[in-house]
């Protein structure tokens, strides 16, 4: 008989019902990347018809000898649109992990709760019947695969195992962090550029002191506030009392209510570079400037940083709160920017150096958004 | 000449046209087989003008019947679906998400085989002929014969889906087959959708062709007709045959169309005026500018080009209220207008009766509304006008103050200063300005690649995609030296080294008559 791997189960699961609800939230948690969510939960939808619907637990219920794996998606967001996933190769890319590290997982956690990476881990969670941990790596979304709590705090990433839609795999092992993401990344392409990914095999009590707790619970209750405050007229407002609720998200402030006034993309290097202007109803010469690299970095005002990263922003139609991402945006949207505090384990100095702002090319240094607005 | 129709829920309009000059108009009831509506407006603007049926060249058709018969779930046939995807894209078989009603419709027989290829144009794998074969040969036997093909990137190769028509023509020698890459762009799941509605209304399609047909024959109007689509542009007889789903949101687009005609204005903020609703959007170079978010049909997610409009609830049958502040709409005496409103001797007070109280527009009898108290009437236009304004605030794009161009019925109704517009415009005959805009529509080309800068360089890459939409829209029966870009989108793929981008551009021209 094997032990528990989970003490003091909680029977909460995950529903066809909530998955809508989770990719609205997980979707705003992406500071407008991370992919768009709906098609996650389409395959998570079918995963959960087929297979049952998956356990949610806490980390306070793990106990430290369990095993937790990460599983995503790697590549490009209008790839997959194309090609989705089969749910097999996220299973395999589990399994074969299983086998690679010589033990089983006991339960499955997101890397990334930001964009379709939150829709993923339950698909896995589904299939393999395993329980879904409550907890990420980033309690938002970034674009490289070291940017993680997990590796932040001593968890390798590696051996990270790739899976494409013929259920080839290639396994990647590297001491260096940011290698392994230079390497996936090569081999992303090669393989199709929508490929599944498990990785970060770590213990119960790594996952309990290097992840961002409670994140699935956050973006489930992020999108059911949203559609609740629809229906009261008021979802940004709703959304804004839940938010300073939460313990990681409670600093939080609409930075402008305004229209987009301008944007430029380009590509570079493979990300998605560029800033957007939204200039201020109230004021028109009020102006915003948000910088974004797949996700939205830093805003400006009138060229004072107003949020920065790791803090989030994010940016929401203006009338029904739906987020918008980067790829979405559009001039002349009308949109509120909402400036939020991200979970402390990404404001340390450890975490600074693989996430701050200096990362994404920033010169400005990282200031909390609480610390820089004296009426939060 | 020719002739601009547009079959509308109430009306089914008519416009002749001599060249680019309007000669006449006529507004008559749609009739429930919507052929008898059109026979009757085409028969009163011959008549008015005096221009004989051989003087007529083209007629132009705009009509919602397609919409509605997905929205309402009419006439639709049980479709096949075949997906070239294998082992990609299992995850979310045809038709995951779509609402059950229509899928009872629909059916249930969905096939997904091996094929379709990656984001560059490699195979995933090579085409798996005989589990198409076998596919079709199964939806024969159950007696289906509207097929729908889609495979993974088609839109950027086509030749799978080209190659697995051919093998279920052979099967089911009757079969009406539509291909994904003709109708759709990238999205596999929406690009599938709209083939799958579109496989539906095969039988639709023929039906409503055929009588439009007829109805010109019997009027002796020998001429080719094109119906337009939803951007604006036009499709002949054959091709709306095999695309039905293209039409989907042609209405809007029409209007704005007309409005751009009508005004001379290419670059503008149009508002189309209905008794029940307007419809607000935006005119760039004489086209509406697009909805970027995905356009849903029936509730069915498809990636349609659609005009971005919104709608809002005010038209000239707009209930009003008594109450301070003062209240209107949604509610609407709706087609009731000519009975109900004030100046029409009923009791209902309408934004039409603030109109004419306001002396904006002298229509019914005056007298009725001269007991209205000033300040309720200053108080409903105040209330108008912030409606619009605030409806044009959502449209634009930018702070730059646009000319607003009134059409519809309504289009005189609001015809006050409305801030953040340089001016109101409303142009004679606003009233048909649909009809009008189907009869000028152009002939449209669009391409939706990804191309990697770094192989090709981004000059080329864009070089080569605007030729391509040229190409297309030459082939769909433009004239050449009439056809223009009139958009490029350039989308950086994210997360994807080596500068790939999705290149999206679209060409019209004039139809050669």
């Amino acid at each position: 008989m094997t032990a528990l791997p989970v003490k003091n189960l909680k029977p909460a699961r995950i529903t066809v019902e909530d998955l809508k609800d989770l990719a609205r939230g997980a979707a705003f948690l992406g500071t407008g990347g991370g992919g768009d969510p709906y098609l996650g939960r389409l395959m998570a939808e079918n995963a959960i018809r087929e297979f049952g619907m998956p356990e949610i637990i806490s980390v306070d219920d793990l106990s430290d000898d369990a095993v937790v794996f990460a599983a995503a998606m790697v590549g490009a967001p209008t790839v997959m649109i194309e090609k989705c996933a089969s749910g097999e190769d996220l299973e395999l890319a589990v399994k074969r992990l299983g086998e690679i590290t010589g033990r089983q997982p006991d339960v499955i956690s997101s890397a990334e709760i930001g964009g379709a990476n939150s829709l993923l881990p339950v698909i896995a969670a589904a299939r393999l019947g395993l329980p879904l941990l409550d907890c990420d790596g980033m309690g938002r979304a970034f674009p490289e695969i070291q940017m993680v709590t997990f590796n932040i705090y001593g968890v390798s990433p590696t051996p990270a195992v790739v899976v494409n839609e013929h259920l080839e795999t290639v396994v990647v092992e590297t001491a260096d962090p940011k290698r392994a993401e230079d390497i996936i990344r090569a081999v992303a392409i090669q393989m199709g550029l929508s490929v599944m990914f498990s990785a970060y095999s770590m213990t119960g009590r790594e996952a309990k002191t290097t992840g961002v707790r409670g994140t699935l619970s956050i973006a489930l209750d992020i999108g059911k506030t949203i559609r609740a405050g629809r229906k009261q007229g008021e979802p940004i407002r709703a959304l804004l009392k839940y938010l300073r609720s939460t313990a990681y998200y409670k600093h939080c402030k609409v930075l402008s209510d305004g229209k987009i006034a301008d944007l430029s993309r380009k590509t570079d290097k493979g990300w998605s570079i560029g800033h957007c202007v939204v200039s201020s109803l109230a004021d028109p010469d009020n102006c915003l400037d948000i910088t974004f690299r797949n996700e939205f970095l830093v805003a400006r005002q009138n060229g004072r940083v107003v949020t920065i990263v790791p803090d989030m922003v994010c940016v929401v139609d203006s009338e029904t709160a739906e987020p918008i991402t980067v790829e979405r945006l559009r001039y002349g949207q009308r949109v509120k920017v909402i400036g939020i505090s991200c979970a402390p384990l990404l404001r340390t100095p450890e975490a600074l150096s693989v996430v701050g702002p200096g990362e994404f090319g920033i010169d400005e240094p990282f200031q909390p958004i609480e610390e820089i607005h004296d009426d939060i | 000449m020719r002739i601009g129709v547009d079959v509308g829920g109430t009306n089914t309009d008519a416009v002749l046209m001599d060249g680019q000059v309007l000669k006449t108009s006529c507004k008559t009831p749609t009739s429930p087989d919507i052929s008898g509506g059109i026979i009757n407006a085409i028969t009163s603007v011959l008549r008015s003008s005096g221009a004989s049926p051989e003087a007529i060249k083209a007629v132009m058709i705009g009509t919602t019947q397609f919409t509605n018969a997905i929205i309402e779930r009419r006439g639709l046939l049980p479709v096949g679906v075949i997906r070239l995807a294998l082992p990609a894209a299992r995850g979310a078989p045809p038709m995951t998400d779509w609402p059950s009603d229509i899928v009872d419709i629909i059916g249930r027989h969905s096939y997904m085989v091996k094929g379709g290829y990656e984001f560059d144009g490699r195979e995933i794998s090579p085409l798996d002929e005989k589990a198409v074969a076998q596919a079709a040969n199964e939806l024969r036997q159950r007696g289906i014969r509207a097929i729908a093909v889609s495979g993974v990137f088609s839109s950027i190769k086509a030749d799978m889906e080209e190659r697995a028509a051919e093998i279920v023509q052979e099967e089911i020698p009757d079969a009406l087959i539509t291909l994904s890459s003709r109708i759709g762009r990238i999205g596999l799941l929406e690009r599938e959708n709209a083939a799958i509605m579109n496989a539906a209304l095969r039988d639709l399609s023929s039906r409503v062709v055929s009588s439009f047909k007829e109805a010109l024959s019997r009027l002796r109007i020998n001429a080719p007709f094109y119906i337009s689509q939803n951007d604006g542009t036009l499709m002949n007889a054959e091709f709306v045959e095999k695309y039905p789903a293209l039409t989907f949101a042609s209405g809007p687009t029409n209007s704005m169309r007309g409005a751009a005609y009508l005004s001379g204005v290419d670059d503008a903020l149009v508002a189309d005026i209905g008794g029940t609703t307007t419809d607000i959007g935006m005119l760039v170079k004489g086209f509406p500018r697009e909805a970027t978010l995905e356009a849903n049909i029936g509730g069915i997610r498809t990636n349609f080009r659609m005009p971005d409009i919104i709608s809002i609830g005010l038209g000239g049958g707009s209930l009003v209220s008594t109450s301070d502040p003062c209240q209107i709409g949604p509610r609407s005496v709706g087609n009731r207008l000519t009975e109900a409103a004030l100046v029409f001797g009923g009791d209902t007070l309408t934004v039409t009766d603030v109109a004419v109280a306001a002396g904006s527009i002298d229509i019914g009898q005056q007298n009725k509304v001269a007991h209205l108290p000033h300040l309720l009437i200053d108080s409903a236009i105040a209330r108008l006008r912030s409606m619009l304004e605030e409806g044009i605030d959502r449209v634009k794009v930018s702070a730059e103050p646009l000319p607003l161009i009134l059409v519809g019925g309504g289009a005189t109704l609001l015809n006050w200063q409305i801030n953040g517009t340089s001016g109101e415009i409303v142009p004679e005959h606003a009233g048909v300005a649909n009809a009008i805009g189907a009869s000028i529509a152009q002939v449209g080309g669009e391409t939706d690649r990804i191309y990697s800068y770094q192989k090709l360089g981004r000059e080329t890459a864009l070089a080569e995609a605007k030729c391509q939409a040229v190409k297309t829209a030459v082939e769909a029966g433009a004239r050449e030296d009439t056809v223009e870009i009139i958009d490029l989108e350039e989308v950086p793929l994210a997360y994807v080294p080596g500068n790939t981008v999705r290149l999206r551009a679209k060409a019209a021209g004039e139809l050669a008559l």
